[in-house]
């Protein structure tokens, strides 16, 4: 069972799953690494241990688990809120705290205040922030980034609109855009396509494979086990701790996907793990 | 029409009159910026709550012989750093928190107030308004504190907007989120003081919210939203003053009726607008389905 589950769940649903990489492959060089990384909040065990995460320069990586594993934990640390109990975050070789500006982050959905009188426009500026100076406003470079990053998602025509009129889909590529307009090399998306109907998935792989195809890198935060299936590198199975890494159709196993989701997968069996594939199953 | 502009010139004969007006178009700049951010971070109830906990300074103030306005803003800008702080480790809910702040502040200032046995007509303009009352030194007053909060929002207006949008993001490109949170509750304890002698503590927070809501019903962004609530106060202050001198009823309630009033209209105009079918496409036949 668990070789055909595994199957299917690399079929590629987006018919645009990554080509392996050829045998015997190394990086040279990465956009993350993160190194036995503990961290938590005060008063708390730590939220994760020990964990290991390498994102190499042009590659996507997603990294899964269920509510509460620490996969925010791990982004808020990566994004330098949270200091590390224990352990190093860099990215593309400099401590975390010195790339910043080579960081771009793509929150939930729900985390962005959506009823906010901004338009299109106006939050992919918000991607070109660079540092607090009073009276700043945005330069001529600010906006023509912004201008480029709504072409790059297909928005350019909605830049006006007020982001509330925007469908769910629209709100995840203005997102994407603001992203892409801090012109960073290494996104973090949290969470990019929950909730998302398959064309709308397919539109937003599609512009991360270009992205991707332009040099940067991304690591992906999701509970949507076919999507990392089809357009990851790696996968990082994560509860806590890192379960398992590498490849996805060798480590997205019913054993490892158990032990990740805990006993989620393992009770609800067959059955339910093609479920997961076609409705992209979400953990909670 | 001379008559008409009689109506018009007559009131500011009076220096009271003027001084009226020219702290009304201070209330109605201070309170169309900051209440923008009130009526689009759902902080209706905060503000409300900063403008009754002003009572407790106002009383202390009062009874010690210092400066009411004073008072005012320091208890004003303490209850919104409180405000700020059960946000962020209240084990109570956000609005249960405020009530309890607002209910103790107010509580506060109606006992000091109690210990006096004399009836304390400036203390109660206070709390209903005294719009003919404003004295040079309270039209300076609101003066420097609202070039203030216009000059904090225009030097981090993109700060401003953006951790209102998407505070998580904003605090990743190295903006203290914190810091703008509890500004934003200053901002408004200030705009509070600003309109407090000329409207009064019970109707203030009208000031804040009545024209900006009015104005979001009518525009979109935050700039033509800005700039539309101060126009909508100014034209609902000049008109409650005009209706006030005439006829001779309590200034802020008559600016704050004519606003809820231009609320109304915008409501009833944009809500008919909503539910009008596009024009090609042809209403179902009614009972079609029987």
């Amino acid at each position: 069972m668990s070789a055909s589950a595994t199957q299917r769940l690399g079929e590629p649903d987006h018919e645009r799953a990554r080509e392996p990489r050829p045998p015997g492959h190394t990086h040279d060089a990465f956009a993350l690494e993160v190194d036995d990384l503990w961290a938590g909040y005060p008063g708390q065990p730590p939220a994760i241990e020990a964990i290991d995460v390498r994102v190499p320069v042009g590659e996507i990586v997603g990294l899964v688990g269920p509510n509460g594993a620490g996969k925010s934990t791990l982004f808020k640390s990566i994004l330098g809120l949270v200091e590390p109990l224990r352990g190093e975050v860099r990215a593309f070789g400099q401590p975390i705290r010195d790339a910043r500006a080579d960081v771009a982050y793509m929150p939930q959905i729900e985390e962005v205040d959506w009823d906010f009188p901004v338009s299109v426009n106006d939050v992919v500026l918000m991607g070109g922030y660079r540092r607090l100076l009073p009276f700043a406003g945005w330069s001529r470079d600010d906006r023509e980034r912004a201008t480029a990053a709504l072409e790059q998602v297909r928005l350019a025509e909605y830049a006006s609109r007020q982001v509330g009129e925007l469908s769910g889909g629209q709100r995840r590529r203005v997102l994407m855009a603001r992203a892409i307009a801090r012109g960073a090399r290494l996104l973090l998306l949290d969470e990019p396509f929950a909730g998302l109907d398959a064309a709308v998935q397919h539109d937003l792989l599609e512009i991360l494979d270009e992205l991707v195809k332009g040099g940067r890198s991304v690591l992906i935060a999701t509970h949507d086990l076919a999507c990392v299936a089809s357009c990851s590198d790696d996968a990082i199975c994560l509860n806590k701790r890192v379960i398992a890494t590498g490849p996805p159709a060798t480590v997205l196993t019913e054993e490892v996907l158990s032990r990740t989701f805990d006993r989620h997968l393992l009770t609800v069996g067959t059955v339910n793990l093609s479920l997961a594939h076609d409705e992209h199953l979400s953990a909670d | 029409m001379d008559a008409a502009i009689e109506w018009l010139i007559d009131p500011y004969r009076f220096e009271f009159m003027r001084r009226a007006l020219y702290v009304l178009l201070i209330v109605s700049i201070v309170g169309g910026v900051v209440g923008t951010f009130v009526v689009h971070k759902g902080l209706a109830f905060s503000g409300d709550a900063l403008a009754h906990s002003t009572l407790a300074g106002v009383a202390i103030a009062f009874v010690n012989g210092a400066n009411v306005s004073l008072g005012a803003l320091i208890a004003a800008v303490a209850t919104a750093l409180g405000i700020g702080w059960t946000q962020r480790r209240g084990r109570v809910s956000y609005d249960t928190a405020i009530g309890i702040v607002f209910v103790a502040m107010f509580s506060l200032g109606i006992l000091v107030i109690s210990r006096r046995t004399s009836y304390t007509p400036d203390l109660f303009s206070f709390v209903f308004g005294n719009i003919l009352g404003v004295t040079d030194s309270d039209l300076l007053g609101a003066l420097l504190l609202g070039a203030g909060t216009l000059i904090f929002v225009a030097a981090f207006r993109r700060e401003l907007v953006m951790v209102a949008y998407d505070p998580a993001t904003s605090a990743t490109v190295g903006i203290p989120v914190r810091f703008f949170q509890y500004a934003l509750l200053v901002l408004i304890a200030v705009a509070v003081v600003v309109a407090l002698k000329a409207i009064g503590i019970v109707l203030v927070n009208a000031m804040l919210i009545v024209p900006a809501a009015t104005a979001s019903l009518l525009v979109r962004r935050i700039e033509q939203i800005m700039a539309l609530s101060i126009a909508l106060a100014a034209i609902a202050s000049v008109i409650g003053l005009h209706l006030s001198f005439h006829a001779n009823v309590a200034t802020s309630p008559a600016i704050v009726l004519v606003a809820c009033a231009g609320f109304a209209v915008a409501l009833a105009a944009t809500s008919r607008r909503r539910s009008t079918l596009p024009a090609e496409v042809t209403p179902a036949p009614r009972g079609a389905d029987a």
